[in-house]
C-alpha cells in the first residue's frame, strides 16, 4: 500500500477543514470559509442543564457532521459514508479505500491521537481528520488543525475511531465518490446564509440560536449570587475555551463566518454582503473583548476589574448586534 | 481583528506550543486571511485552568489511594480524564460496578480477566495497575 498524492492545508476548524481538503483534492476550489458558510456552521447554544464535566454546555457551532453533510448536498457531491460494528472491519474498509486511491475523512477522539499536544487532548469524540496513505506500518494523516501532515500507528487510530462516550464515532468514515462537472456556488451560498439566519433567529426555545446569547448573559449576571467563586470561575473558563480554544478561528467562529461573507460578496458580486462581513467582524472583536474581561474575572475570582454585571452587558450587546445583523441578512433579496 | 493584532502568546504547558493554530484576521486591504497564532493569554489561561482542576483531582485521588481508601482504578480513571460513566462503557460494566471496584478490598479480589480489561483501557500492564496500590 502506498501514499496518495494529497495536499494538506491547515485550517481553523476540523470539520470544515477536512471537507475543504477532501474537495480540493477532487479539484474543487473551495476553502474553509466557503465550506463553513455553505454548511451553515455558525450557531449559538447554551444549555444550562446539560452539564459537561460539571459545567453548563455552550456551543458556537452547529452539531458535528452537519457542515459536511450540507456542503455535499448543496454542491451535489456524492459521498460514501459508513459506520462499523468492529475496529477490524473499520480498518479493513479504510485499507481498501486507500488502495482504491481515496483519501478518507473520519471521526476520532482527540484523546487518542498521540501526535496532538497533551494540552488539547480531552475526551472530545467528534474530531475530523483525513487518512491518505499507509507506509511502513503507519498511516499518513492530514489533520486540519496541524500545520503539517503526520503519522499514526494503526492501533492508536483504531482506538481513536472507536472511542466510547458521547457521541461514539463507531469508526465513521467518508470519502468522495463523484463530483459534478460544474459547481453552482451561488445557490449553495444563498441556501447556507438562509439556513444560518433561520437557526439563529427561529428557535422558539431559549437554549438555541441568538436567544441563547441573552440567556447566557442573564445567567452570568447571577453567577456571583448563585455560585461559589470557584464554580463561577470554572464556568467562565469553559465559555472562553468553547469560544477561543476549540478550533474556532477566533471569536467563536465569528471571524470565520465574516470571512465567508466576504468571499460570498466577491463570488456573488454583492457589496451588501461585504458590509455584513465588516459588521460581523466588529461583533467578533466585541466577543474577543468579552473573553478578555471574562478571563480577568476568571483569574481574579473577584469582581474588582469588571464586574459580572458589566460582563453580562458586554455579552448582551453582542447578542443585540447579531440579532440586528441576522434579521437584515435574512431579508436580503436574491435574484 | 487585524492581522497585526493576532496574539502570539505561547501556550507553554503540556506541549501546547507544538501547534500554531490558524485564526482568521483582516489584512491592511480589508481582506480576510488565515494567520498562525501561538496562542492567546486569555484562552491559555482558560485551558490551563481546566488542566489545573484535573491535576488537583488527580493528586487528591493519589492521596486517597495511598491512604488505602481508594483502589488504583480510581487514580488511573482520573489520569485518563474519564468519569465513572465513561470508564464503565470502556470496560463493559455498569457505573455502580466500577464504583464498587474503587474499594480496595473489592479491587484486591478482582479476577485477573477484569484487571486485564482495566489495564488495557488505561494502556498499562496489570502489574503497573497493582503496583500503584503498594506505592
Amino acid at each position: 500500500m502506498s501514499k496518495i498524492e494529497f495536499t494538506h492545508h491547515q485550517h481553523a476548524h476540523c470539520e470544515s477543514g477536512v471537507t475543504s481538503n477532501l474537495l480540493r483534492h477532487e479539484g474543487i476550489d473551495i476553502r474553509e470559509p466557503l465550506v463553513f458558510g455553505i454548511g451553515a456552521g455558525l450557531f449559538f447554544g447554551h444549555i444550562p442543564f446539560l452539564k459537561i464535566s460539571g459545567t453548563p454546555g455552550t456551543t458556537f457551532r452547529t452539531w458535528p457532521g452537519a457542515i459536511f453533510k450540507r456542503v455535499a448536498q448543496r454542491l451535489d457531491i456524492k459521498m460514501h459514508t459508513e459506520r462499523f460494528s468492529t475496529p477490524a472491519k473499520a480498518m479493513l474498509a479504510l485499507d481498501k479505500a486507500l488502495d482504491a486511491g481515496r483519501p478518507c475523512g473520519m471521526l476520532s477522539s482527540v484523546f487518542y491521537l498521540p501526535y496532538l499536544p497533551e494540552a488539547f487532548r480531552f475526551h472530545f469524540n467528534a474530531h475530523n481528520l483525513v487518512v491518505y496513505g499507509k507506509e511502513n506500518g503507519l498511516y499518513n494523516v492530514s489533520d486540519p488543525v496541524m500545520e503539517d501532515v503526520t503519522t499514526i500507528a494503526p492501533d492508536d487510530l483504531a482506538k481513536a475511531r472507536f472511542a466510547k462516550g458521547a457521541p461514539e464515532p463507531k469508526g465513521f468514515m467518508y470519502y468522495v465518490t463523484a463530483v459534478p462537472k460544474t459547481i453552482n456556488f451561488d445557490k449553495a451560498i444563498q441556501k447556507g446564509i438562509k439556513q444560518t439566519c433561520f437557526f439563529m433567529l427561529s428557535p422558539p426555545i431559549p437554549w438555541f440560536g441568538n436567544k441563547a446569547i441573552f440567556l447566557l448573559a442573564k445567567r452570568i449576571k447571577d453567577y456571583p449570587k448563585k455560585l461559589t467563586p470557584r464554580k463561577a470561575s470554572l464556568y467562565l473558563g469553559n465559555i472562553i475555551r468553547m469560544q477561543e480554544e476549540i478550533g474556532t478561528g477566533g471569536a467563536g467562529f465569528r471571524y470565520l463566518y465574516a470571512a465567508f461573507l466576504q468571499e460570498a460578496a466577491q463570488k456573488l458580486k454583492r457589496d451588501d454582503l461585504q458590509g455584513f462581513s465588516q459588521e460581523l467582524t466588529q461583533v467578533g472583536d466585541d466577543w474577543r473583548n468579552f473573553a478578555y474581561h471574562a478571563a480577568r474575572l476568571m483569574k481574579a475570582r473577584q469582581s474588582d476589574i469588571v464586574s459580572y454585571d458589566e460582563l453580562s452587558d458586554m455579552l448582551r450587546i453582542c447578542g443585540e448586534k447579531e440579532k440586528a445583523i441576522f434579521t437584515r441578512l435574512d431579508k436580503l433579496k436574491w435574484q | 481583528m487585524k492581522v497585526n493584532e493576532v496574539p502570539q502568546d505561547p501556550k507553554d504547558f503540556k506541549e501546547g506550543d507544538k501547534i500554531k493554530k490558524l485564526v482568521y484576521a483582516v489584512d491592511k486591504d480589508g481582506n480576510y486571511t488565515g494567520v498562525n497564532s501561538a496562542g492567546w493569554e486569555v484562552e491559555n489561561a482558560a485551558t490551563k485552568q481546566a488542566w489545573d482542576v484535573a491535576d488537583e483531582e488527580l493528586e487528591e485521588t493519589a492521596q486517597q489511594v495511598r491512604a488505602g481508601r481508594l483502589s488504583p482504578i480510581a487514580w488511573y480513571m482520573k489520569k485518563n480524564l474519564m468519569d465513572t460513566a465513561l470508564l464503565a462503557k470502556y470496560v463493559g460494566k455498569w457505573a455502580w460496578q466500577v464504583k464498587r471496584h474503587f474499594k480496595p478490598q473489592v479491587f484486591n479480589k478482582l479476577p485477573p480477566a477484569m484487571l486485564e480489561k482495566y489495564a488495557a483501557v488505561f494502556n498499562i500492564t496489570v502489574d503497573e495497575l497493582k503496583a500503584m496500590a503498594k506505592g
